[in-house]
């Protein structure tokens, strides 16, 4: 096989098409048998937005690697790694160790204490209706631009397999993608969405073991010779070493810390991670879902190390650079190297399945969050009973996937790690300081949550706008104008500390004491788990 | 608030502030708060060490020590391990420290509910 495709012929990848379609249309067909079945219990609220908390640790775990591992750590990363070399592997590491912000300060505490949604937790000691407005934006927000960046990704390998850069047959592809993951969510609920996740991470996690393997056997199981092989193909002995990317200047120094500290900090902030962990039916399962994730996350990480090396040593950054889809086509060029057509088109499929899963799970967050926090407890003040918020929840859910399908024929050429880092970052400044203090900062008040929240999804939005990624750059969104005069491409640095600081500010110049039963019942509930939301029998 | 955020039957008569101020509560409290501060403040500690020196030192990091394998590239894997231990580690305490309490804790809230009194009630039909 290897003899066969030495060379990576991209006019060749059409020929393929037919065999990718066959492969992706089996998966749909698969899940969606899955789905139905799964579906058939779909009754109450619990059901639909937490799968009736039925599902065990381990499932919980895989199906959140699913989640977590999305287009832009499959695609993304490769590429980064391939192009960028060492600075590629920092997203590895930043998004492995960010995990345990959310095992030890976050997974069992927000079980604990929440029924659906993470404005549930936020809300829980402080006033409602504007803590939930707040968190509920948050939420819609950070799944907005992670929606972005995974369709965005969906561009990408499109263009790479149809080896079309046609903007009308690309749309096509999106828009029957989008309709697809509509399907899923609205049959599914979480249950559904939680089997394709648990179905996808397996293919994921398998397709990049065999690769890896693949990889390493052709350089004999020595890391050192894939390393010098990948540097004689680059003829560059710099992708080793870090810098390549962000050494360029201090701004770009700068850049490359304000990445990692959103990276490390946004995890336990992303909305649809944190609704994964009411889908079991304790903390203590919640906690085994993190330590699973973790494994097979970080076991995905290293392949992802030998994977980008290797396509930087056996196709190329030059290659890889040039190809209809650019940095995002380094894992699928690698796997057509490989294994020819074959590898490429289940490598793509899995792909294609990559990107529908963790649309679909992004698009259960965003729909629970705005029937449950902004439809059921704002708008009809509590009244509505769990049917009505359930058909509200379904009517969203058809919303966002057309504002899915929308953004992502608009969003295309980005890297889509790095779209996803800029999610990260909004995550961070936004939620993760009124959820560490909400449950450990006993004085936190109403007012500080609300500067905190709107304070850092705001600073991180304005200083995203007016930014280089929008403007003013050669790979800028809109390249004719310049108004970037916030000089990093990811806000992290900033907004962060500033979210901190307001929650601080807030609470300190608050004259209202919040009710300290209320504390007290959160700190109780959340480390012993008493009154804690239970699984749903059937 | 409450009604949207927990079931109704088991917290609703329960005196938090008082099961709060229990010596077992604020045994459990410390012994998560003096594992999780301190292993946060070290992970971001090490991880953000380790991206300065990504950063800054690229020199030192590009030091070859072992054939193409760099000091970089051995400290990008180490937070791997690390990540890994601090899992294993902390799973472990609280299979040991955590666990057994809060489920004492539980336990006795469930079974016997504080009143508002500070008095333990008789058991509660559930």
């Amino acid at each position: 096989m290897i003899g066969i495709a030495t060379a990576v012929d991209v006019a060749a990848l059409k020929e393929t098409t037919l065999l990718n379609m066959g492969v992706f249309a089996l998966f749909v067909a698969v899940t969606m048998v899955i789905v139905f079945r799964a579906s058939r219990n779909n009754k109450t609220a619990a059901d639909y937005y937490a799968a009736g908390r039925s599902f065990t640790g381990s499932q919980n775990g895989t199906a959140i690697a699913g989640d977590y591992l999305s287009a832009a750590s499959f695609l993304g990363i490769t590429g980064a790694i391939a192009i960028n070399g060492y600075d590629g592997f920092m997203y590895s590491i930043g998004f492995l160790v960010a995990w345990l912000v959310a095992l030890l300060l976050v997974a069992e505490l927000l079980r604990n204490t929440g029924k659906f949604t993470m404005a549930d937790v936020l809300s829980f000691r402080l006033k409602q209706r504007p803590v939930r407005i707040a968190a509920a934006i948050s939420t819609l927000a950070v799944c907005f631009f992670y929606l972005l960046a995974q369709m965005a990704g969906a561009g990408s390998l499109i263009s790479l397999l149809l080896g079309i850069s046609d903007w009308g047959g690309q749309a096509l592809v999106i828009i029957v993608v989008g309709a697809l993951m509509i399907m899923y969510v609205l049959i599914g609920g979480m249950k559904g969405t939680t089997w394709v996740q648990i179905i996808k991470a397996v293919l994921l996690i398998a397709g990049a073991a065999v690769m890896t393997l693949w990889v390493l056997a052709i350089y004999g199981f020595n890391l050192s010779s894939l390393l010098g092989a990948a540097v004689e193909t680059a003829n560059n002995p710099a992708v080793l070493n870090p810098g390549l990317q962000y050494g360029k200047t201090e701004t770009s120094k700068l850049d490359f810390m304000s990445l990692g500290l959103a990276l490390v900090l946004g995890t336990a902030a992303l909305p649809h991670v944190l609704m994964r962990f009411y889908t079991v039916p304790t903390a203590k399962e919640a906690r085994k879902s993190v330590v699973w994730a973790i494994w097979l996350i970080g076991l995905f990480y290293l392949f992802t190390l030998v994977l980008g090396y290797g396509a930087a040593a056996l196709v190329g950054p030059e290659t890889i650079r040039t190809a209809p889809g650019g940095v995002n086509a380094a894992a699928p060029l690698l796997a057509f190297h490989l294994g020819g057509p074959l590898l490429l088109g289940f490598i793509s499929a899995v792909a294609f399945a990559t990107i529908l899963a963790v649309v679909a799970g992004l698009t259960i967050t965003a729909a629970a969050s705005f029937a449950h926090d902004i439809y059921a407890s704002v708008i009809s003040k509590g009244k509505a009973d769990a049917d009505t918020e359930v058909k509200v929840a379904r009517r969203t859910v058809v919303v966002i996937g057309v504002l899915a399908i929308l953004g992502g024929i608009l969003a295309n050429g980005q890297n889509v790690a790095f779209l996803v880092a800029l999610a990260f970052a909004v995550a961070a400044s936004a939620n993760l300081p009124t959820i560490v203090y909400s449950l450990f900062w006993r004085k936190f008040t109403t007012q500080g949550a609300v500067w905190s929240m709107y304070g850092g999804l705001g600073a991180a939005i304005i200083l995203i706008i007016f930014s280089p990624v929008v403007s003013g750059g050669a790979t800028s969104m809109i390249k004719d104008a310049n108004f970037a005069l916030f000089p990093l491409s990811n806000p992290g640095i900033v907004s962060i500390p500033l979210a901190f600081f307001l929650g601080w500010l807030g609470t300190t110049l608050d004259k209202k004491r919040e009710d300290s039963a209320k504390q007290a019942e959160m700190e109780v509930r959340s480390l012993t788990g008493v009154g804690a939301e239970k699984a749903v029998n059937h | 608030m409450g009604k949207d955020a927990h079931t109704p039957d088991a917290a609703a008569s329960v005196d938090f502030e008082q099961v709060q101020s229990t010596g077992q509560f604020q045994e459990l409290r410390k012994r998560h708060r003096s594992f999780v501060f301190p292993m946060a403040v070290a992970f971001l500690l090490w991880y953000f060490a380790y991206v300065l020196l990504a950063d800054y030192a690229v020199g030192f990091m590009s030091t070859k020590v072992w054939g193409n394998i760099n000091i970089g590239l051995i400290l990008g894997l180490l937070q791997f391990v690390s990540t890994f231990a601090i899992t294993g580690w902390y799973v472990h305490y609280s299979n040991k420290r955590l666990d057994p309490i809060a489920a004492e804790i539980r336990n006795e809230i469930e079974g016997h509910e504080f009143d508002k009194h500070g008095n333990r009630v008789g058991e509660v039909n559930k």
